[in-house]
């Protein structure tokens, strides 16, 4: 005896499941990527090598902030990302020429 | 730009699978690069690692966000070829001002480990018999 009906069976939305997985754990290998970045950011043996951490390092995080706009579908994290990158090329650049010559602008 | 009422939900199915494939290719692709950064032994071994995730990794995550938004919107949203464009160009210029500076170092410092530095030595054992040659001339 039933008094309520029961709600409609939703069907089970299998691509979109399948997605949210894929966005979920393309997350946790970008976040483990910026970690590995991050050891050797810190204990890399020379300068050299912790520039070359803080590359990987932006580029992991622009490329989880892009993964996170798509799983929110919003278009506003893609700016930030183009900001990263840009910002990021000019961080490099700098650290390479102070350890070129030992100082940034000539 | 900003559009509230866009939902990951109402992607089509085969845009969906497309997408969920390549934002994973990319992003295992940036984290064998991450490790290899770790990994590798010299310096000049782990500058190779990175790239994968800045080439391919990137390239990946850039086209399955096109895919996305492209189907979500419905018209043509391809802005992200800025990033990939800006990307392309910019990695190998800051590599090679990074490896630059890094054979700098090593060179001044005399490592034994930076590649050809057979031949470096000789052309520095010349400039050194030179520069002795020519001290010595000073002093006497």
């Amino acid at each position: 005896m039933r008094f309520l009906p029961l709600p409609p069976a939703r069907p089970l939305d299998m691509p979109f499941l399948v997605l949210d997985w894929s966005l979920f754990i393309a997350q946790l290998f970008l976040g483990l990527a910026m970690a590995c970045a991050a050891y050797r950011l810190i204990f890399g043996p020379r300068a050299q090598d912790r520039i070359l951490g803080l590359d990987t390092f932006y580029v992991n995080a622009m490329l989880l902030l892009l993964t996170y706009g798509i799983r929110i579908a919003s278009a506003t994290y893609f700016e930030v990302a183009l900001i990263i990158a840009l910002l990021g090329f000019v961080g490099t650049a700098a650290l390479s020429k102070f350890l070129m010559r030992g100082e940034v602008i000539e | 730009m900003i559009d509230i009422d866009l939902a990951l939900k109402d992607l089509p199915a085969w845009a969906a699978y497309l997408t969920a494939a390549m934002v994973f290719i990319g992003a295992l692709l940036s984290l064998i690069g991450a490790i290899g950064l770790v990994r590798l032994k010299s310096f000049y071994e782990r500058v190779h690692a990175p790239t994968l995730g800045a080439t391919l990794g990137t390239g990946f995550i850039l086209v399955a966000s096109m895919i996305c938004f492209t189907v979500l919107r419905g018209r043509l949203s391809v802005h992200e070829i800025l990033i990939a464009v800006f990307l392309t160009i910019t990695t190998p210029v800051a590599m090679m001002l990074l490896v630059r500076a890094a054979l700098y170092r090593d060179r001044v410092e005399n490592n034994r480990e930076v590649p050809g530095a057979g031949k470096y030595k000789k052309a520095e054992a010349a400039v050194r018999s030179q520069a002795g040659e020519s001290e010595t001339a000073d002093r006497t």
